[in-house]
């Protein structure tokens, strides 16, 4: 894990409220690095809009099954981190003319 | 046991509407007794590139019981569905408290699934690449997904499905309902919904060539009138709760009707000398209602708007009931058709008419031209005989009624 992570948490955030919206019922504001997406109100399928998008903006390809394992925000993180240290997203990002841009 | 469960009239015990002339059972009812219409220019999007102008659109629809997380994955039809499952089992007095989710089953119709939703998806897949649409398109436009929706909302895990029978498909699923109740399932949550106003919707609803492109309100939509042209859209739908007598009486439940009698079927094929298949549903759903026609005291006329299909209507009345013997109202002429939402929205205005003993008007045929053609209510009048016929059909031949009876 970098000292530096690129992708922040509040950056996630703010990614996951925008494409899964926000349960008005649970808190998350705060350091939610070490919540699980099940204790924020989200379920795969909102975790799978958010690896898109972060694919979209970043220009990078997250595998599948890691991204199902990842449980907690920090895991999720430490994905993205990892994948853009390798530089693995270079031909995802390439090959998306729209890749840096949000929906 | 009130006797053989072939026999069980399941008890409306809650009702939940979303329609352009009220998204309250008050306000709709208050309204559709005064003959009110929400038909107007359509502001959800410009219409003025289109054929038809003209819509019941829902205005005053108000999304902040729904969770933020439910929002980027419905469609406005689904948003409707959920608001209106709310209201339906709070009329009801239904809690989870005092229920088993198991006890619960959810039985809905939609024609066309969430337009607007899929459009949008749609235009970011052309405009801006497949990356960019939605996972949640994947349901979101689909008509199976308001019983899923309400489903996980209610915690029902009762026997539930969905029915697609065009504009049918809402009396289609009230007859599915009533068999899961008869087959043990106490309570059903059962209704439909639709919306097209959207650019694709819109398109796709005018391509049918029978949606009036009239300009006057007042005017557009006039079924069984020598003037009529075409049907008027609209948009939302209506949610009974559906509850096995026994358990109705024994909580000691409001009662706002029962759901005596239900028939479905199918015209034969176009050029066939077979007549349409309305009158024999009609007696099919007396039949299993064990009522003659005489027992009929309201009929809710499924009121196409298209001359043909008007007469083919008006004939299978005089069939079954003699000409001119029982009132016909279609205060859907004031919310416009709602396809799925149609048969739903008449059957919850049905239970209504049978609680209050009163039959609502069909806005504007105040003045209806041909009145020797049908008894058609024109303003508000009390009902005498307690049950009601409702008719729904859909496009190339669906074909539906359900008989109501009032609280016993």
């Amino acid at each position: 894990m970098s000292a530096n992570p690129a992708v922040t948490t509040d950056q996630l955030r703010e990614v996951l409220q925008r494409v899964a919206g926000e349960d008005e019922t649970i808190d998350l504001s705060g350091d939610i690095t070490d919540r699980s997406f099940e204790d924020l109100g989200y379920d795969s399928l909102a975790v799978l809009e958010l690896s898109n998008q972060i694919e979209i903006r970043y220009g990078i390809k997250l595998l599948d099954s890691s991204v199902v394992d990842a449980v907690t925000v920090r895991d999720f993180l430490e994905l993205v981190n990892t994948t853009l240290a390798e530089g693995a997203g270079q031909d995802a990002g390439a090959s998306d003319p729209s890749s840096g841009a949000l929906a | 046991m009130t006797g053989l469960a072939a026999t069980v009239e399941p008890a409306v015990t809650g009702i939940g509407v979303h329609a352009p002339t009220g998204v309250t059972v008050a306000d709709y009812w208050r309204n559709t007794l005064a003959g009110r219409s929400a038909i107007d220019r359509i502001t959800r999007f410009d219409p003025s590139p289109y054929t038809a102008t003209l819509a019941g659109e829902i205005r005053d629809f108000d999304p902040s019981p729904l969770s933020g997380r439910l929002l980027p994955q419905t469609d406005i039809s689904t948003r409707h569905a959920l608001v209106s499952s709310d209201a339906a089992l709070r009329d009801a007095g239904i809690t989870p408290d005092d229920r088993d989710d198991f006890e619960l089953g959810v039985v809905t119709a939609s024609t066309s699934g969430g337009f607007e939703f899929g459009q949008k998806e749609l235009q970011k897949l052309w405009a801006q690449g497949s990356r960019h649409v939605s996972g949640y398109q994947s349901f979101a436009w689909f008509y199976a997904v308001n019983t899923g929706q309400l489903a996980i909302r209610h915690g029902a895990r009762g026997p539930s499905s969905v029915v697609v029978a065009d504009q049918a498909g809402s009396l289609d699923a009230v007859g599915k309902a009533r068999r899961l109740v008869r087959a043990g399932t106490p309570l059903v949550l059962t209704g439909g919904f639709d919306s097209v106003l959207s650019p694709w919707g819109w398109l796709a609803t005018l391509a049918a060539g029978n949606v009036s492109t009239s300009t006057d309100p007042k005017r557009a939509y006039q079924p069984f009138a020598d003037t009529a042209e075409g049907f008027v859209p609209g948009e939302g739908g209506a949610l009974t709760v559906l509850e096995h007598p026994d358990r109705a009486h024994d909580r000691g439940a409001r009662v706002y009707a029962h759901i005596s009698g239900y028939a479905s079927g199918f015209d034969p094929r176009p050029g066939s000398p077979r007549p349409p298949a309305l009158a024999r549903i009609i007696r099919a759903a007396l039949a299993d209602a064990r009522v003659g026609p005489g027992e009929i005291g309201v009929v809710f006329a499924d009121a196409a708007g298209v001359r043909e299909q008007d007469d083919h209507e008006i004939a299978a009345l005089d069939t079954v009931f003699g000409a001119h013997r029982v009132p016909v109202t279609a205060p859907k002429t004031g919310t416009g058709r709602l396809f799925a939402g149609g048969g739903a929205l008449d059957i919850a205005a049905a239970a209504l008419t049978l609680d209050s003993r009163t039959i609502p008007p069909t806005p504007g045929l105040e003045h209806y031209p041909c009145p020797t053609r049908l008894d058609l209510v024109r303003e508000p009048r009390e009902l005498t005989t307690p049950a009601a016929l409702v008719l729904a059909r859909g496009g190339r031949g669906f074909t539906s009624a359900v008989v109501l009876r009032g609280a016993r």
